[in-house]
C-alpha cells in the first residue's frame, strides 16, 4: 500500500492516465476514431462507471443488487431536466448534484430497512425499487411520460466522460483500501466474524451501498447530456442484467476486472448491434457456461497493481544484474 | 480485584429447549476462567450470549464500563465489542479472502480514526492513521509469532495458526476480557503447550480478562484460576481446579453416575 498521496504508483499512474488521455484525444482529433467509434467508446465510459459502482455493493460488500439501473435513471432524469431548463455546464453540475441527493435519499430508504437483514432480501427490494422508479418516470408530467424527454443538450463532451470515469474508478479503489473497504469485505467474507470484530455491519453496507448509487446516477447524468433522448425504456431490468453481467463476467470483488470487463462487453455489443435479440441470448449463454467453467469470474479477485509489477520488475532486474556479476 | 462482568440468572430459551438456564456469574478483572462441561451443555450458547450473537430469553448481563455498570444482555455483537468483550471461534471465522494482516487490520475499526470522505480524499489524516494501524497490527501479529507470514492469505495458514491468528485479531480490537472459544481444538499436545504459553503471555501484557472454553484439561487445569462447569444448560459447579477435579457432580457429569 502506497505511504503517501505523492507515493511512487500514484505518480505512475497519473502519468499513465494522462498519457492514455492525451493519446485518446489526439486521435479523435485526427479523424482516426470516426463519430462512430467515440460513441462506442462513450458508452464504455459509462459502463465501466456502472460497473465498478455495482462492484463496489455486488463484489466487495456482497449485497446482491438489482436496481442500478434505477438510480441511473434517477441521475439521467435529474441532470435531462435541469440541463433542458439551465442548458449550460453549471445546469448539468446543478443536475448531477440533484441527481446525488435524490439518489442517496432513495438508497437510504430502501437499504436502511433491507440491509438490516441477512440474505437476498435487497436483491429482491432493489429489483422492485428499479421498477417502481421507471413507472413513476413514465407517468409523470416533468419527465413527458412514456415519450421521453428529447431535446436535452449535448453538453457531455470527451474530458467529461474521461473525468467522470477515473473518477468513478478512483473512488472505488480508494474505498476497497481503506478501512470501510475492509470492513465491507469482512462483512462479505464473514458477517458474524464482522460483527464480532466490531463492525457495525448495517451501517457499511448502506455505505457501500449509497456510494454505489451516487455513481450509478453519475454515469445515468452524464449519459442524459450527451444523447439528447431519454426514455423509460431505457432503464428497464434488462439495463440491471447488463450491468450485473459485466460485473460477473469480469470476476466480483475486482476493480480491474470490471473495467475490463466493460471494455470487452462494450466492444461486442458494438458487433453484435445488429442482432439485438440474440444479444441476450449470447449473454444468457455466456453467464451459464461461466458459472459452470469458471465461477469467480475471468479474473476471479485478481486485482492489478502497480506497485507489485514495479516490484517484480525491480525483482527480475536485480536477479539478472546479480547474475551477470556472478557469471562476469 | 474488582468484579468486571457480572450475570444474573441468564436463560436463553430455543422453543421448548433451554439451551442455558439460570446462570450466574462473577469475573473479576484479571482472572482466567475455565468454562468446561460436556458435548451440548450449552458452552458455546452462553459465549454467543455474552457477545451479542444471541438476545438472552431472560437475566441480566453487567459489564463495568468507565461509565459504572452497563446491561449489555441483547446488545448488537459490535457494540459489545466496542465496549471491550472479544472473542474467538469454535469453528474458525476468519476473513478468508484477506491476507493474515487485512485480518487484523479490520478488527482495528474502531480505534481508525477516519471516515469514508477521508478515505476517498485520501487526505494525510487517512495515511497517519493507516500507518498507525499497520504497525499496531504487526505488533499483533508479532506477539501470535505470525508476523513473518503477514502477507499470506489467512486461508492459507494451517490450522494451528489460523487459531493464533482468531487471537491476534481479537486482540485487535482492544478487549477488557477475551472469550476464547476451544482454542486448542485439533492442536497437538505441543502446539497446546505453546498455547498455554501464548495466552499468559498475552494476558500479562495486554492487561486482560480471559475466558475459555475448553475440553483439553491440561490446558483448563493448568491455566484456568477458576473453571465453572456447564451440563445440560445449567451450572453445576465452580471453584478453582483442584476442587472442580473432586467435585462429585461434575465427575458423574464427565464419567456418569454409579448404578
Amino acid at each position: 500500500m502506497s505511504k503517501n498521496l505523492l507515493s511512487r504508483t500514484n505518480i505512475i499512474w497519473t502519468v499513465l492516465v494522462l498519457v492514455l488521455f492525451a493519446l485518446m484525444t489526439l486521435l479523435m482529433q485526427m479523424g482516426i476514431i470516426n463519430s462512430y467509434y467515440q460513441s462506442v467508446i462513450f458508452n464504455i465510459c459509462i459502463n465501466i462507471i456502472l460497473a465498478v459502482s455495482l462492484n463496489l455493493i455486488v463484489g466487495i460488500c456482497g449485497q446482491f443488487s438489482l436496481g442500478h439501473a434505477g438510480f441511473m435513471a434517477i441521475g439521467a432524469y435529474s441532470a435531462g431536466i435541469i440541463t433542458k431548463m439551465i442548458p449550460n455546464y453549471w445546469g448539468m453540475l446543478l443536475g448531477i448534484l440533484v441527481g446525488f441527493v435524490i439518489s442517496t435519499v432513495a438508497a437510504l430508504i430502501v437499504s436502511i430497512p433491507t440491509l438490516r437483514l441477512k440474505g437476498d432480501y435487497l436483491a429482491i427490494a432493489t429489483l422492485g425499487f428499479s421498477e417502481i422508479i421507471r413507472i413513476c418516470i413514465q407517468n409523470m408530467k416533468i419527465t413527458n411520460g412514456a415519450a421521453g424527454l428529447t431535446g436535452i443538450p449535448q453538453l457531455t463532451t470527451w474530458p467529461i466522460f474521461f473525468f467522470c470515469m477515473i473518477l468513478a474508478i478512483m473512488i472505488c479503489t480508494s474505498f476497497v483500501k481503506s478501512a470501510p473497504g475492509r470492513a465491507c469485505i469482512a462483512i462479505n467474507d464473514d458477517e458474524i466474524a464482522a460483527e464480532a470484530m466490531g463492525i457495525n455491519t448495517t451501517r457499511f453496507k448502506v455505505i457501500a451501498f449509497v456510494v454505489g448509487a451516487i455513481l450509478a446516477s453519475l454515469a445515468g447524468a452524464i449519459m442524459a447530456n450527451y444523447f439528447y433522448v431519454l426514455t423509460p425504456g431505457q432503464f428497464t431490468f434488462n439495463r440491471s442484467i447488463d450491468i450485473l453481467v459485466m460485473v460477473v463476467f469480469g470476476g466480483m470483488g475486482s476493480m480491474s476486472a470490471s473495467v475490463i470487463a466493460a471494455i470487452l462487453i462494450g466492444l461486442l455489443n458494438m458487433y453484435l448491434q445488429q442482432f439485438t435479440d440474440l444479444r441476450m441470448i449470447i449473454y444468457g449463454a455466456a453467464l451459464v457456461l461461466m458459472m459452470i467453467f469458471r465461477p469467480q469470474g475471468i479474473l476471479g479477485t485478481w486485482e492489478f497493481s502497480l506497485e507489485k509489477l514495479l516490484e517484480k520488475w525491480k525483482a527480475r532486474a536485480s536477479n539478472k544484474g546479480s547474475r551477470r556479476r556472478y557469471y562476469g | 480485584m474488582a468484579e468486571l462482568l457480572k450475570v444474573s440468572s441468564l436463560s436463553k430459551n430455543f422453543g421448548g429447549l433451554a439451551a442455558v438456564s439460570g446462570i450466574n456469574m462473577s469475573i473479576n478483572e484479571g482472572e482466567l476462567i475455565g468454562l468446561i462441561g460436556p458435548n451440548g451443555a450449552g458452552k458455546t450458547t452462553l459465549f454467543n450470549l455474552l457477545t451479542g450473537v444471541y438476545t438472552p430469553s431472560e437475566g441480566l448481563i453487567e459489564l463495568e464500563t468507565t461509565q459504572g455498570k452497563k446491561q449489555i444482555g441483547g446488545l448488537a455483537p459490535y457494540k459489545i465489542t466496542e465496549l471491550g468483550l472479544a472473542r474467538t471461534f469454535q469453528n474458525i471465522r476468519l476473513f478468508k479472502s484477506m491476507s493474515v494482516l487485512d485480518n487484523v487490520k479490520t478488527a482495528m475499526q474502531k480505534n481508525v480514526g477516519y471516515g469514508v470522505p477521508s478515505a476517498l480524499l485520501r487526505t494525510a489524516k487517512f495515511y497517519n492513521a493507516e500507518r498507525w494501524v499497520e504497525e499496531k497490527a504487526e505488533e499483533y501479529l508479532k506477539d501470535v509469532g505470525l508476523y513473518k507470514k503477514r502477507f499470506e492469505a489467512a486461508d492459507n495458514l494451517p490450522y494451528g495458526e489460523q487459531r493464533r491468528l482468531e487471537i491476534a485479531r481479537a486482540l485487535a480490537t482492544e478487549p477488557k476480557i477475551l472469550f476464547l472459544d476451544e482454542p486448542a481444538a485439533g492442536m497437538n499436545p505441543q502446539e497446546t503447550a505453546e498455547l498455554t504459553d501464548l495466552i499468559d503471555h498475552l494476558r500479562k501484557k495486554y492487561n486482560l480478562t480471559v475466558i475459555l472454553i475448553e475440553h483439553d484439561m491440561s490446558l483448563v487445569m493448568n491455566v484456568c484460576e477458576r473453571i465453572y462447569v456447564l451440563n445440560y444448560g445449567k451450572l453445576i459447579a465452580s471453584g478453582s481446579p483442584e476442587e472442580i477435579q473432586n467435585n462429585e457432580f461434575v465427575i458423574s457429569a464427565y464419567l456418569g453416575e454409579e448404578i
